[in-house]
């Protein structure tokens, strides 16, 4: 379970252009589902699942991921739980440029110190199971939108986390695509993963796969179903 | 084993990142390996020639002893030594007679000695490779010389001395007394200076000072004064290349400032990314670090190899003129390789490691922030 207990975050306080992102927050998210965080730009979204997700620290309140109260936590250790517990599929990707996918999809597991041909063989195996290990030796920029989205899944899924954080993965994919990412969210659900999406596209709140929506405005939940 | 294949990852992440941006790093370095290159040429090669000066230089007399007139060098008398032989200490004294030879035809002026061994006549000369090289001697080995009478004189090469005594033997033409005498007109009874030699080193100032006394017009040198002499010109002439090098040096040190201490727009989204998916702010640091050893080791490795394949297998010849010799012709001649490993050192902690920290700085800056704000760029 992921307890979010009176989350606030606030921007750049004390100055003239401080703006509060997120507002007293309480929200529970159950683990193995698929949950979708619903709004237009700005209402939060991003925010939220930053903080969950170890990226950023809340201004106010308390959160606790699989029991464990992790607010007050050093960097040292936050870092520790973004690696094991969570993988991230970035809006537009992130991916690094200049290099290949398969060296993409290794990154996030260099500091854990595993060996090299190990890892590699690690990252084959998500290449081959997202349907891409083709491309394993292309550098990124070469890929389609869908290959760089398949290439960013496996990155998340590198270091076997619980969790998988994904903020507007189909932003920039076509009908068919985003489909297609909601296919391996649900694959990755069936494996017991948990699933928290931030998304302004009706298909990922519609989709038969999605357990449950909740709706942010203006930094706050105005609904959810 | 774990330590290690971190350390290998970052490595390998590294060097991934140097191929990314090749143009600015290939820069960088080729500027970077001939700062190291050009320094290290310097510091090898005013090492190398000042320790082979030395060499020769311990074969020098313990004492000169030169005659002044008018504040100029002169003649001295024989007679002078003879004196001088029964001060206490002084082993021996020999006359030593040489001059300079101006041959218009090569365009060049020649040192010209005498010695008591030569075995091979008075009409032979034993010269320095650099002699044997610009005297046009028209095939048949013989220089011919034109005497203070205007009288000329045959002599024939029976030597030419072996490449090691170039630094200072280029331009030598060794005569006998007699053939020396009959060049320059000079009387049997001169010499241009006296050459002694000192039973005790620690005596050689009280020696010098009874000389004085005993012939006021005279000037005593020591040899520990005439190797203090060159050590200074050969520093002198170093710090003068290493002057003019300031402004490479200064290019270097702005462009690695602004290589090191400014992150692209694309190195802090990418450090941010890094952060996101676990990196640790060590881990990030840990990466610049090896990103600054990688280009300034390389570079240095680059640059000292350079430097001394430059001093030792090509004689340097990019400033060997500024450097080399104070023989009046500049000796051709492969210097023996003497490295200096505490100057090396220096110019290894001067350049490797200012380089590696700067390198750590901004990315340090960067990492400590949360990667939500390092991917937003807030």
């Amino acid at each position: 379970m992921i307890t979010l207990a009176n989350i606030s975050k606030t921007f750049n306080a004390g100055r003239q252009n401080e703006f509060t992102a997120v507002k007293g927050i309480n929200l529970s998210i159950a683990m193995n589902t698929i949950t979708v965080l619903k709004g237009p730009s700005g209402s939060g979204k991003t925010t939220l699942l930053s903080i969950i997700g170890c990226m950023a620290r809340p201004t106010a309140g308390r959160i606790t991921v699989q029991e464990r109260e992790i607010t007050s936590l050093p960097e040292r250790f936050l870092t520790e739980i973004r690696r094991n517990t969570f993988g991230f599929v970035f809006q537009n990707f992130n991916l690094i440029k200049g290099v290949t996918a398969l060296e993409n999809v290794m990154f996030p597991a260099f500091p854990a110190g595993l060996r090299h041909a190990e890892l590699q063989e690690r990252a084959m195996r998500l290449l081959e199971k997202l349907k891409i290990a083709s491309k394993a030796r292309q550098n990124v920029e070469s890929l389609s939108g869908g290959e760089q989205q398949r290439t960013a899944i496996a990155r998340a899924l590198i270091n076997e986390p619980a969790v998988i954080i994904a903020d507007e993965p189909t932003a920039h994919l076509d009908t068919e695509l985003s489909g297609e990412f909601m296919d391996t969210m649900a694959g990755l659900h069936a494996e017991g993963k948990t699933i928290l999406i931030a998304s302004h596209d009706p298909l990922m709140a519609e989709s038969e796969n999605t357990h449950r929506v909740i709706e942010l405005r203006d930094g706050q939940i105005i609904g959810e179903h | 084993m774990k330590w290690l294949e971190r350390q290998r990852n970052f490595i390998d992440f590294t060097l991934s990142s140097l191929s990314r941006r090749k143009g600015k790093n290939a820069a960088l370095m080729l500027v970077y390996t001939l700062l190291v290159f050009v320094i290290s040429s310097v510091i090898f090669f005013t090492q190398a020639i000042r320790r082979e000066a030395e060499a020769l230089l311990t074969s020098a007399p313990d004492m000169i002893l030169q005659r002044t007139v008018a504040g100029r060098h002169d003649l001295i008398p024989l007679s002078y030594g003879e004196k001088i032989k029964t001060i206490r200490g002084v082993k021996s004294v020999q006359g030593r007679l040489w001059g300079y030879y101006y041959h218009p035809a090569a365009h060049s002026n020649y040192t010209v000695m005498a010695a008591d061994d030569v075995t091979s006549g008075d009409d032979t000369a034993a010269v320095g490779s650099g002699v044997a090289r610009t005297w046009q001697t028209a095939g048949d080995n013989t220089l011919y010389m034109k005497a203070f009478d205007g009288k000329v004189l045959g002599l024939r090469i029976a030597k030419v001395f072996s490449d090691t005594t170039d630094l200072v033997a280029a331009d030598l033409i060794v005569v006998s007394r007699a053939t020396f005498g009959r060049l320059f007109g000079i009387a049997g009874t001169l010499a241009t200076d006296l050459a002694m030699e000192i039973g005790n080193q620690k005596e050689s100032a009280t020696i010098a000072l009874k000389i004085v006394q005993l012939y006021p017009d005279t000037r005593p040198i020591l040899r520990e004064e005439i190797l203090r002499t060159y050590a200074a010109i050969f520093d002198w002439r170093s710090g003068y290349i290493i002057v003019l090098l300031s402004g490479t040096a200064l290019a270097f040190i702005i462009f690695a400032w602004d290589k090191a201490t400014g992150l692209s727009a694309e190195e802090k989204i990418e450090i941010g990314v890094l952060k996101a998916l676990g990196w640790d702010t060590s881990d990030v640091l840990l990466m610049k670090f090896w990103e600054g050893t990688v280009i300034s080791l390389t570079s240095f490795l680059l640059g000292v190899i350079a430097g001394y394949l430059h001093v030792f297998f090509a004689s340097a010849p990019l400033f060997a003129h500024a450097l080399k010799g104070w023989a009046i012709l500049y000796p051709a001649f492969k210097l023996t390789p003497a490295v200096n490993a505490f100057q090396i050192g220096t110019l290894f902690f001067f350049t490797v490691v200012p380089y590696a920290i700067i390198t750590i700085i901004p990315a340090w800056r960067m990492a400590i922030t949360e990667p939500d704000a390092a991917m937003r760029q807030i």
